[in-house]
């Protein structure tokens, strides 16, 4: 019961480290993309500029440094618990995306689209409430 | 639009798969119970090991970009919360190419997360 416990804090720990670490990284990925400009996939000239602009960016960077954390804290979690556990339970980071971006991007989120996150944390819920673990190496 | 399209694909579906085969590399090395930054080194060279995470990261890294290219046209808000179309992709993988089971109320639960995902697109204009 004891390693239970330990094994659900654990779980819990570096969720907490993904969502916060996640939202950060997109946003801030977000910000630096804005600056860089839309993006033309086509010729590849021009994708090839493109990446020079992206990778000069500081901003680009320390997004993906947070994403990195989140990267780790994933792949660690991923050892031991059921991906399809922990993927829905890191979805809360949907709602902090979008704090975040209407607070500090100043993005406009509209009624329909914060109550869509909202369903999506009522989603995440349920699926959450199970053992983190149903494949016997876990 | 299509182009947006385009790219949600490649986020959703390569992204998603991408982390079905990192999941799959992960178990094949055993649980993490060291978390000294010199253990986890040796756990990520020993991951790389494995075929399936190299597939997995190099899917992931597709998905990363077509990320980047969806942000310098579309609001942050908007395309992260469409991302989580992956749930059912995952949901699915995780059943099917990880044998996890999936119970009803995980069931429910993403479908919820679809409902929600179809406010957030209709919230675009």
């Amino acid at each position: 019961m004891e390693s239970l416990r330990r094994l659900h804090l654990k779980t819990l720990i570096l969720i907490f480290i993904m969502v916060l670490a996640g939202p950060l990284g997109n946003v801030l990925l977000g910000k630096g993309m804005k600056h860089v400009g839309p993006v033309q996939l086509w010729p590849p000239a021009e994708l090839l500029h493109v990446f020079t602009r992206v990778f000069a960016s500081g901003t680009i960077w320390f997004g993906v440094g947070s994403l990195l954390v989140f990267f780790a804290a994933y792949m660690i979690v991923l050892s031991w618990a059921d991906y399809s556990y922990v993927q829905p339970a890191s979805s809360i980071s949907y709602a902090v995306v979008a704090l975040l971006a209407a607070t500090w991007l100043g993005e406009f989120v509209p009624a329909s689209r914060w109550a869509g996150i909202a369903v999506i944390c009522i989603g995440v819920f349920l699926v959450g409430h199970t053992h983190p673990s149903t494949t016997e190496n876990g | 639009m299509s182009e947006f399209i385009f790219l949600m694909f490649f986020i959703v579906v390569f992204g998603t798969v991408g982390e079905i085969f990192v999941s799959r590399a992960m178990k094949e090395n055993g649980e993490v119970k060291n978390f000294r930054p010199g253990a986890l080194i040796a756990v990520i060279l020993r991951a790389l090991r494995v075929r399936w995470m190299w597939l997995g990261v190099a899917m992931m890294a597709v998905a990363f970009f077509s990320l980047l290219a969806v942000f310098s046209f579309a609001n942050v808000s908007f395309v992260v919360p469409v991302t989580a179309l992956s749930y059912v992709v995952g949901a699915l993988g995780g059943r099917f190419f990880l044998g996890e089971r999936v119970n009803l109320q995980r069931w429910i639960g993403i479908l919820l997360v679809c409902a929600g995902v179809t406010l957030v697109l209709i919230g675009r204009s």
